[in-house]
């Protein structure tokens, strides 16, 4: 154990020094704050918005970002010290390769939660604040918790990347492709099936194959809680399926555990 | 004294179906300091790796301290295994004091701890700063630093006295004499160096992963059979006529002369007045590695002659 808290401490550090955790905490801040305040914008007012709409527009932009910061923060985690030499310095030691990987996960796993949580978490208090409305904090917290879980496991992913990887730029792009097809591909070619299927998709098959992307779940935790009526498109009709908060939020921490194992695997199988 | 700290039975390791090494024999007692010698690529590395059990042997025995240390429960006895990487790059936004508290702390060590090895090898005026703004040599002092976490039982060093200047390099040298006397085993890997041969107990010189030769350094000069170099000054006509003078003078008044012959020489050298100096060189552990290798290379062709 003194050896995992050892690397994460190391690891922490380093995202406090390298800026990652204020960074990270001032981009989802001005972000939930700006949406907050100045959400109905376009529709000629400023002020407080509706909440769902506040959310579902915070959710649409983090499901970009998040992954994006994600990889971002994580992905040269491995290869970079491999290229430097220090990854099979550090094997010598009295260090388990579980042990050095959980490490550095609770260590980048710690940015991002803290940011997260600090970043949103201004936005849901001066909302509080202003409206003492228990709702809020509620649906800010499963945002929060979903908006963590997403991070963490693109943070895994990213591992996963960074242990196959044999360069530090292809690691890179890598990632970068990673998070396109997350992000945009993977919808775009649900999207895709949804049109072109002649029997039609049903609605059950469509919210399984969503099952499929960390981001969508994402999606789903957040939207399945508030008025339909702020949502439109292929999500609609996946929120109206009979999966609840929790089984999503499950789901979304299988996809935390499951490439995190698989970094497991590859990092025990990798030659040095 | 009696079990050997390290040892080596037949150990192989092939990458792919490139054989690293092959059936590799060694026994390395405590507190012996061994050289271990040979050119890039020739699977000194890959030694280094058996015996810190980052990497698995394909045949053989590889123990250490009585462990086989590709083995989960030899975990601890690594906190007293040192190893200086040929090529690191230490975390370059971190200060040295931090790199080296990083370390310390994975072997169960403290900042202290850290602090005094810093002061050790000379760089405790640059801990405070960052990696990036460190020279060559200072690096290469953070890396032996960090070798000499927790008074290590074993040593192993790839390559130690690159980059360092020949003040450091002295004193990294007294450094493995004083490890040596509190117990510790030390494998020294390296290129030939000037000055290594005062500091090692025995010479392993491999190539191709095959052991070439190995030990003593008297021992390894006397099997090559190398001359020794005789270099008189004020050589007469009258001594270079001499049978015994003349068989092994060159044009530079120098003589090459076997090993068994050389106190005969002398001998009779030295009985001469006229002689105002005289310089003897045994051959050198450059010209006993260059001799194994180039044994080796003419072995190979043979070899490939024979099969064709």
């Amino acid at each position: 154990m003194r050896e995992i808290l050892t690397v994460a401490n190391k690891e922490f550090h380093d995202g406090l020094r390298n800026r990652w955790l204020l960074s990270i905490t001032l981009i989802f801040a001005v972000l939930s704050v700006g949406l907050t305040y100045f959400g109905a914008a376009a529709s000629g007012t400023v002020g407080v918005t509706s909440l769902s709409t506040t959310i579902a527009s915070l959710a649409s932009l983090a499901v970009f970002l998040i992954p994006l910061i994600a990889l971002l923060l994580s992905y040269d985690s491995f290869v970079g010290e491999q290229e430097g030499g220090t990854l099979l310095l550090l094997l010598t030691y009295p260090l388990s390769k579980n042990q050095l990987l959980f490490g550095k996960f609770f260590g980048q796993g710690g940015i991002i939660t803290l940011a997260t949580l600090l970043g949103f978490g201004a936005s849901a208090l001066l909302l509080f604040i202003q409206h003492g409305d228990f709702v809020i904090i509620e649906t800010f917290g499963y945002f929060i918790v979903s908006a963590t879980l997403l991070g963490l496991s693109f943070t895994a992913i990213a591992y996963m990347i960074s242990l196959l990887a044999s360069e530090k730029s292809k690691a890179a792009g890598v990632a970068l492709i990673t998070w396109f097809f997350f992000a945009l591909v993977f919808d775009l070619a649900l999207l895709a099936l949804l049109v072109g299927a002649d029997s039609g998709l049903s609605q059950s098959a469509l919210t399984q194959l969503m099952m499929l992307n960390p981001a969508d779940v994402f999606r789903l935790v957040n939207l399945a809680g508030l008025d339909s009526s702020d949502v439109n498109g292929a999500l609609a009709v996946a929120i109206n399926a009979n999966l609840t908060q929790a089984q999503l939020l499950a789901i979304l921490l299988a996809w935390v555990v499951a490439p995190l194992a698989i970094a497991s695997v590859i990092f025990k199988n990798k030659k040095l | 004294m009696n079990t050997p700290l390290v040892s080596l039975e037949n150990a192989s390791k092939n990458y792919k179906a490139l054989p690293a090494l092959s059936s590799i024999n060694l026994q390395l007692a405590q507190g012996e300091v061994l050289g271990l010698f040979g050119h890039n690529g020739a699977g000194k590395t890959t030694m280094m790796k058996l015996i810190l059990g980052v990497i698995s042997a394909d045949a053989g025995n590889v123990t250490v301290m009585g462990m086989k240390p590709d083995d989960k429960s030899a975990w601890h006895m690594r906190a007293k295994m040192g190893y200086l990487p040929e090529n690191v790059m230490f975390y370059e936004q971190l200060t040295g004091l931090e790199v080296l508290s990083y370390f310390a702390r994975l072997k169960g060590q403290t900042k202290l701890h850290a602090k005094k090895l810093l002061e050790q090898v000379g760089i405790a005026h640059a801990m405070g700063r960052q990696v990036k703004t460190y020279s060559k040599g200072m690096r290469q002092r953070l890396g032996l630093a960090q070798a000499f976490i927790g008074e290590p039982k074993l040593l192993l060093l790839d390559e130690p006295t690159v980059g360092l200047d020949p003040n450091a390099t002295a004193e990294f040298y007294n450094s493995v004499d004083q490890l040596k006397t509190q117990g510790t085993s030390v494998v020294l890997c390296s290129h030939v160096l000037p000055g290594v041969e005062q500091h090692i107990d025995r010479a392993m010189i491999i190539s191709g992963g095959k052991t070439l030769a190995l030990g003593t350094i008297a021992e390894l000069r006397a099997a090559a059979n190398l001359p020794t170099q005789i270099k008189p000054q004020g050589l007469n006509v009258e001594l270079l006529e001499h049978p015994i003078v003349k068989a092994y003078v060159n044009s530079a008044g120098h003589l090459t002369v076997p090993e068994q012959d050389k106190l005969k020489v002398l001998r009779y050298l030295l009985a001469d007045e006229s002689l105002s100096d005289i310089a003897v060189e045994s051959a050198n552990l450059e010209q006993v590695y260059q001799y194994y290798l180039a044994q080796a290379e003419h072995m190979k062709t043979e070899n490939t002659k024979a099969g064709a």
